[in-house]
């Protein structure tokens, strides 16, 4: 993969639910190749949304959008760009939907065209990457909250993709296992976008921080990340110093 | 709720099984029973299904009171088909008289219910849910009704746990059911919330399988081999199959 090569381009893109307000106002994004982007805004800000388009979940109302230097306007443009692709649901429970570990995280090799035997070892192998040993009979909606998060990143990892979009992967996990999803997410060498309210680990595993508001989005130096660490009370929520 | 499978793990002759083999059985032997009204025909095949459950080393408590679930059902078959049925009287109680015919019929149906349900259980509850929903994908059953069959399993858990949260919340701002318009109307909102979100959660699932390259076909991982053990299996049931159908229909031919 040539360095710096633009993956995502999002040109002028528009959306909204229903004609209602828009989601997504004249939007113009991109995303390099080993760039990690993080993102944080509002809820409803139009994040979800705006990974929904690049996916082709959602089709733009107007605009543009090109993955991997072609542009993407049909479902089969969008199926090949899927592949290269990895999304993470907010709820693990709409990502796992087969009854046990194993089969769940080698359903994305299986459509890739692996054969079963291949599928297998690839999650065997994404599941040991993740620490998660002696999970692969495990029934998946017996798991714990923590555990299907990390599944659920084994599924979408199990696909090697180029890129990966995580929407708020921390969001209702315990301090233990979002540090392990963390070290986990700096040790990977791909491009990303994060989507997360939590700054904290924003900073430690992107590189630089977008905020969206109202369908925009805002490249904020001032939330650059820069090295005083420092720790207090509540120091989670999105907060600012008056220096 | 959790459902639980509890009789699906087990080290038995017919836990091992090939589950392609039960699939069959179970089919073949339930519509044969079905369709049959003979007693000659019908106890034999109680005898079968009884020797299945034992086969299958499955705890006789629990299969036990899982017929009664069943049978508690076909109580009021007894109550009620003696006396509607015409026939010849057998006893009165009162002004009704039950009669012979009604009273076979009643006892056609409890044999050939307990019949089917202990094969029914020795068969397929014996195997793991989604194996049997892989079974049935290479005994080439449609693609949807195999979809359907492991989606229900998979979300039955996921949409009863939304059910207890929104029951949790109307309790805890003091909801108490009672036989008032209040009481119809907020289970009729419970019930369109969950029809609703299970709509809605549809909807991402199948965005997230989208996203991972899902296009209308499911693969599986397992492969299933067939064994001596399966072949001396299904020619023996297919004898007994074929057997029950002579002991049913001899009296005809």
């Amino acid at each position: 993969m040539e360095s710096n090569s633009l993956i995502i381009n999002l040109k002028d893109t528009t959306y909204s639910y229903s004609g209602n307000k828009l989601v997504l106002d004249n939007l113009s994004f991109q995303l390099h190749s080993g760039e990690r982007i993080g993102m944080v805004g509002p809820n409803g800000s139009g994040k979800t949304t705006l990974f929904h388009i690049i996916m082709g979940l959602l089709r733009p109302s107007s605009g543009r959008v090109e993955l991997f230097g072609k542009p993407a306007h049909e479902e089969k443009d969008f199926r090949e760009a899927r592949k290269k692709i990895g999304l993470l649901f907010q709820d693990a429970d709409d990502q796992l939907f087969s009854p046990t570990v194993l089969e769940d995280v080698a359903f994305g090799p299986l459509n890739l065209g692996k054969s079963p035997d291949e599928a297998r070892d690839i999650a065997l192998k994404t599941l040991a990457r993740l620490d998660l040993f002696n999970f692969e009979n495990r029934i998946t909606y017996k798991l714990s909250g923590g555990e299907k998060r990390l599944v659920s990143l084994a599924t979408v990892l199990a696909m090697d993709p180029e890129v990966l979009l995580l929407d708020e992967p921390t969001n209702g996990l315990d301090d233990e296992t979002e540090e392990k999803i963390t070290d986990i997410l700096k040790g990977l060498n791909l491009s990303c976008i994060f989507i997360s309210h939590n700054l904290d680990f924003l900073f430690k595993t992107t590189d630089k921080i977008y905020a969206m508001a109202n369908g925009k989005i805002f490249l904020d130096e001032a939330l650059v990340p820069h090295s005083h660490v420092h720790t207090h009370k509540f120091g989670r929520l999105p907060h600012e110093h008056k220096s | 709720m959790i459902i639980e499978e509890q009789f699906s793990t087990g080290e038995s002759f017919v836990h091992n099984l090939d589950p392609r083999v039960k699939i069959i059985v179970a089919i073949l032997y339930s519509v044969v029973i079905a369709v049959s009204s003979n007693f000659s025909a019908l106890l034999p095949a109680l005898g079968v299904s009884v020797f299945l459950i034992v086969l299958g080393k499955l705890s006789i408590r629990k299969v036990f009171y899982r017929l009664l679930l069943v049978n508690g059902l076909i109580i009021f078959l007894w109550v009620f088909l003696p006396f509607t049925y015409k026939g010849e009287t057998l006893f009165t109680i009162g002004p009704l008289a039950g009669t012979k015919e009604g009273v076979l019929y009643a006892g056609q149906i409890t044999v050939k219910c307990n019949a089917i349900l202990l094969a029914m259980i020795a068969l397929l509850s014996t195997t793991p849910i989604s194996t049997l929903g892989h079974a049935m994908g290479q005994l080439y059953f449609p693609d949807k009704i195999i979809h359907l069959f492991l989606f229900t399993y998979r979300y039955i858990h996921v949409i009863s746990q939304e059910y207890n949260r929104l029951i949790n919340a109307m309790r805890i701002r003091g909801f108490i059911p009672g036989t008032n318009l209040h009481t119809y109307r907020s289970y009729a909102y419970l019930v369109g919330m969950l029809l609703v979100r299970s709509y809605d959660r549809a909807e991402r699932i199948h965005k997230a399988m989208l996203c991972r390259g899902f296009h209308g076909k499911y693969y599986t991982l397992s492969r299933f081999s067939i064994k001596i053990g399966d072949i001396l299996y299904l020619s023996l049931m297919l004898s007994a199959i074929l057997g029950l159908m002579v002991l049913q229909w001899r009296v005809i031919v």
